[in-house]
């Protein structure tokens, strides 16, 4: 059976008023596939998402959403002593099936004590949100994105800040939920984490390559993604270069 | 200790107190947590020419507080569009000239005497229509609070995946600034035009380290007010001093008290720290 296509973009432009952002994005998502969005900082991975979430409108192409998006902002910067507790910030997913006189109630809080189980969280309901480690808030986000019966889940570079255990834990839930049927978009510097997922998107302010991880990363796509050069490190390992450091 | 509650005049500054005490803490928590504690003062202060004119024209306070504000706020709104002029500047901008025109007005020869009361507040002598607005206001704002509560949090929680969420930040935001431009013009004939601002913000900014949830943050902010709203009436009652400025420095020396308090909450070790990937 061929999996539900959830997102489409064809030809895509979009930006802040001004010149586009970025511009020539052409990918489909479907459920149940892992996307990593690569890119250097500012070339345009943040305003995808936002445009993703209905934020911008596109300058020029087409983009089609066909499923609710849940949003997984990065929270190294949020404020982390905003009054709210783990329960309350997943149960905010239900205000999307709510009208905008109704809290959400006994319900919807078991709906978000179930999501909070889901993500591995259920002891830290009570807990504030800023008291939890960066790879729980992570967590927590996500269980936020499963209250709201969200097919795409959008990550901010969700790896941000994660020691080694909790990056491996929270990838693992990433695979666990494409396993469910969830598509999950991440923006990401990480290019090993990239290669095992099942598709990238590499931006820099233009589209430079969309497809599968291993026929889509060489050489080229790489430079043309980081504007740089690519070394090789003694020992099997690749890195990039800045331009800045390559002349 | 009960003698100042006999006194007529006293029950009704307690009752104004208590009430604008209670909206005032209560909308203040989401003034705090939006971050709009110079809008809230820059509001308040811009509202004064309105009121010097209604002074002058004998007319009640709330009629010229009421254009005053909205005048404000289209201002700020429009020196806001200017290419190159910050929010912050333009709303300084605004407020010294609205405030500058007030002050001149009130040290016209036109203007009646007082006119000092609307700077400082009235707390101690509120008319009937006083206190109506006060409960009436009290009532709307604490429907309106309870209804956009899970919306004002998730708003200020995360603005862009509010969104996601089918809840428009702007009209969050906007109703949370229409329901301040209505506190002000009501609390600033209790309070007056500089000091209404502490009952905004000082209980809100005392109850923030006190706790960490915003329903107890609400409660805590209400009853601190209406708390310094009476120590500051019966230092008044007792040692004759002003009444808004009283119940202002109780507020502040109860924000002083608070400080150590949310340091040491906040310094505590995380109550989940462990890195809780088990699937």
């Amino acid at each position: 059976m061929q999996p539900e296509l959830l997102i489409e973009a064809r030809g895509l432009a979009l930006g802040y008023g001004g010149p586009a952002a970025v511009s020539d994005v052409s990918f489909a998502l479907h459920g149940g596939e892992r996307l990593a969005l690569l890119g250097p900082n500012g070339g345009g991975k943040t305003t995808i998402l936002r445009g993703l979430l209905g934020e911008l409108r596109p300058l020029a192409g087409t983009l089609r959403v066909a499923a609710s998006c849940g949003s997984v902002p990065q929270t190294e910067r949020s404020r982390l002593d905003y009054p709210v507790s783990a329960l309350e910030v997943a149960a905010m997913g239900a205000l999307s099936r709510l009208p905008w006189w109704r809290r959400p109630g006994r319900h919807e809080r078991r709906t978000a004590l179930g999501a909070l189980a889901r993500v591995g969280l259920q002891a830290q309901a009570g807990a504030t949100f800023g008291e939890l480690s960066g790879g729980q808030r992570q967590r927590v986000l996500i269980a936020r994105g499963l209250v709201q019966e969200a097919r795409v889940l959008l990550m901010d570079e969700p790896f941000a800040g994660l020691d080694r255990p909790a990056a491996e834990g929270l990838e693992a839930l990433i695979d666990a939920l494409a396993g469910e049927g969830h598509a999950v978009l991440i923006a990401t510097h990480d290019l090993e984490q990239a290669r095992r997922w099942d598709s990238v998107l590499c931006v820099n302010r233009r589209q430079i390559a969309f497809g599968p991880p291993a026929e889509t990363l060489d050489r080229a796509v790489l430079e043309a993604t980081y504007g740089g050069a690519i070394v090789e490190i003694p020992g099997g390992g690749k890195a990039i270069l800045p331009p800045q450091h390559c002349h | 200790m009960l003698a100042p509650l006999e006194e007529p005049f006293m029950q009704r500054a307690l009752a104004e107190a208590a009430l604008l005490g209670i909206a005032g803490g209560a909308l203040g928590c989401w003034v705090v947590l939006y971050g709009l504690s110079y809008a809230a003062e820059s509001l308040s202060h811009s509202l004064l020419p309105g009121l010097v004119l209604a002074a002058i024209a004998g007319a009640p306070l709330l009629l010229g507080a009421v254009p005053a504000v909205v005048l404000a706020a289209l201002a700020i709104a429009l020196v806001g569009r200017i290419p190159g002029v910050e929010r912050e500047v333009g709303i300084a901008v605004v407020v010294t000239a609205l405030f500058g025109a007030g002050v001149l007005l009130a040290l016209s020869p036109s203007s009646p005497p007082g006119i000092e009361s609307l700077l400082f507040g009235d707390l101690l002598g509120p008319t009937d229509a006083d206190l109506l607005a006060a409960a009436v206001l009290l009532g709307a704002l604490a429907l309106s609070l309870a209804l956009l509560h899970a919306r004002l949090l998730a708003v200020g929680f995360d603005r862009a995946g509010a969104r996601g969420l089918g809840v428009s930040p702007a009209a969050v935001e906007a109703a949370l600034l229409v329901l301040l431009a209505g506190t002000v013009v009501v609390a600033v004939q209790g309070f007056g035009n500089l000091l209404v601002v502490a009952v905004l913000v000082g209980p809100a900014a005392s109850a923030r380290n006190l706790t960490s949830r915003s329903a107890p943050m609400i409660a805590a902010a209400a009853a601190i007010a209406v708390l310094c709203a009476v120590a500051g009436l019966y230092a008044s009652y007792y040692a004759g001093t002003a009444g808004g400025a009283s119940v202002a420095l109780a507020i502040v020396a109860v924000y002083l008290l608070s400080v150590p308090v949310g340091l040491a909450r906040r310094s505590r070790p995380g109550v989940a720290t462990g890195p809780g990937y088990d699937l």
